[in-house]
C-alpha cells in the first residue's frame, strides 16, 4: 500500500527543543537494525542551543539516487526514497558525499548505506512516522495540509531547496514564517548569514559588565 | 519507454525528459516500478540473443571436435619388445605428456595399453595381469584387461583403449580409441 498523498511530513526547525526523542524513537524501529537515521544537529553550536532535526527530505529528483553507480537507491511510486538495496549497495560512499542535506549514512560494519524512508513500514499502513509520533514540540510533523493549516497560523510550508545552482524540490515540507517573501531556502546563501542566536561569551562578558556596574 | 510514462516521477538533473536522456539513465530509471519493468521487446531480444549465443556455442564446440580429429594422431615409441617379460608392465604418457598410459604385455607378441584414469573418476588403475583385470583401488573398480570393458565397481564406461604397433623390436602407440560406451 503506497503511502497517502493527502498526508506530508512537515520539518519546523523552529519549534525543535533538541530532546532527542526523534532520534531515540528512530532507534527503535526494528527496520534498521536499531540505527538512528535521524540527526539532531545543533545549527550554530557555538553561538547558540538551537538544534534542528535532520530526516530524509525525499527529493522528487534523488541526487543520491542519481549518483548511485551500483542502482541500489529507488523511489517508489508515492514519491518516497527508499534506503539501499541490501544486495546492490556496494557500500561505495558516493550517495553520503552527493546528499546536499547529508542524510545517508554509512554503516561500514554492514556494508550497507541506510536512510531514512519516512518509516515506510509505518507510513504506508497510515501511521505517523516514529519521530513525528514521538516529537513532544512537533518539530517534527505528520499529518494532512489541513491539520497543518489550523495548527501553524503563522507558517507556511515551502518545499524547493537552493544549493548554489541546483535546485531541489522535496516531498517533506520544510515550514517558514508565512509573512517571509522567499519561494524556496537558499542554503548556501545562508551559510554566510550571520549567526541566528548571540555569542555566548559576549553575553556572559556583558552581564559581567552589567553588574560591576551597579554594585 | 515514453517521454509521458506516467510511471516516470524523477526530473533528470538537466530537466530534459526522460526520451532525450543517454542510454544509461534509461537503462538505469530510479524508480521503484521502472527498476522492475522489462519491456516485451526487451525480454524478446534477451531471448533471441541468449538462444544464439547456444547455437553459436555448440557450433563452436563442433567445429573445435573435428579440428582435433583433423590432427593425425602422434606416433610415439614406448618400449622395445624385449624390455617387457610376459605379464610386465611400463607407464608411459601418450598422445600428450600429461596423460599416463599403461603397456601390458600379455603374452608372446600380444600386447594392450590403455589410459590409466579409471573412467568412474579418474584414479589411476593398477594392472593385474596375473588375474586378468586391472584394478581402481579408490571405489574398487574392475576392468578386463583384454577389452578395457569395465566389470565391477562403480565405471560404466570402457577405459580408452591406446592404439599399438609393433614395427621390427619396437612398440609404437599411434592413436587412441575414443572409449565409447
Amino acid at each position: 500500500m503506497p503511502v497517502s498523498n493527502d498526508k506530508a511530513f512537515f520539518i519546523d526547525p523552529g519549534r525543535c527543543i533538541g530532546c532527542q526523542a526523534c532520534v531515540q524513537a528512530c532507534t527503535e524501529c526494528d527496520t534498521h537494525k536499531g540505527q538512528s537515521m535521524i540527526q539532531l544537529d545543533f545549527i550554530d553550536p557555538l553561538n547558540s542551543p538551537q538544534t534542528g532535526p535532520v530526516v530524509c527530505m525525499h527529493c522528487t529528483s534523488p541526487t543520491c539516487a542519481e549518483v548511485c553507480p551500483a542502482d541500489a537507491i529507488k523511489i517508489t511510486d508515492d514519491g518516497v526514497v527508499q534506503t539501499a538495496r541490501k544486495p546492490r549497495c556496494i557500500a561505495c560512499n558516493h550517495c553520503v558525499l552527493a546528499c546536499p542535506f547529508g542524510v545517508p549514512k554509512m554503516h561500514t560494519q554492514m556494508n550497507l548505506m541506510m536512510k531514512c524512508d519516512m518509516c515506510y513500514d509505518r507510513t504506508s499502513v497510515d501511521l505517523k512516522p516514529m519521530c513525528a509520533s514521538v516529537c513532544p514540540s512537533q518539530a517534527l510533523f505528520y499529518g494532512t495540509w489541513d491539520e497543518l493549516e489550523k495548527l501553524r497560523p503563522r507558517s507556511r510550508p515551502v518545499n524547493s531547496f537552493q544549493f548554489g545552482r541546483q535546485v531541489i524540490h522535496t516531498r517533506v515540507q520544510m515550514m517558514i514564517p508565512k509573512d517571509e517573501p522567499v519561494g524556496h531556502v537558499d542554503v548556501t546563501a545562508a551559510m554566510h548569514q550571520s549567526t541566528i542566536g548571540h555569542n555566548i561569551f559576549e553575553d556572559i562578558l556583558l552581564e559581567n559588565m552589567l553588574l560591576e556596574e551597579t554594585s | 519507454m515514453t517521454p509521458q510514462d506516467p510511471d516516470r516521477l524523477t526530473v533528470p538533473p538537466d530537466g530534459q525528459p526522460h526520451s532525450e536522456q543517454p542510454r544509461w539513465r534509461q537503462d538505469f530509471p530510479i524508480e521503484w516500478a521502472q527498476d522492475a519493468y522489462i519491456s516485451r521487446r526487451d525480454f524478446t531480444r534477451f531471448m533471441v540473443l541468449t538462444s544464439l549465443a547456444f547455437v553459436v556455442g555448440q557450433f563452436a564446440i563442433l567445429f573445435q571436435n573435428f579440428l582435433r580429429r583433423l590432427g593425425q594422431p602422434p606416433r610415439q615409441e614406448i618400449a622395445g619388445i624385449d624390455e617387457l617379460p610376459p605379464g610386465g608392465t611400463r607407464v608411459f604418457h601418450y598422445p600428450d605428456p600429461r596423460t599416463p598410459c599403461i603397456l601390458v604385455r600379455l603374452g608372446e607378441s600380444a600386447f594392450v595399453a590403455y589410459e590409466q584414469q579409471c573412467t568412474h573418476l579418474a584414479c589411476p588403475v593398477i594392472p593385474r595381469p596375473e588375474t586378468g583385470h586391472l584394478h581402481c583401488p579408490c571405489h574398487e573398480g574392475l576392468f578386463d584387461l583384454f577389452t578395457g570393458r569395465p566389470l565391477a565397481g562403480p565405471p560404466r564406461r570402457p577405459l580408452a583403449r591406446v592404439r599399438l604397433e609393433l614395427q621390427g623390436s619396437k612398440i609404437y602407440a599411434v592413436g587412441v580409441e575414443e572409449a565409447l560406451a
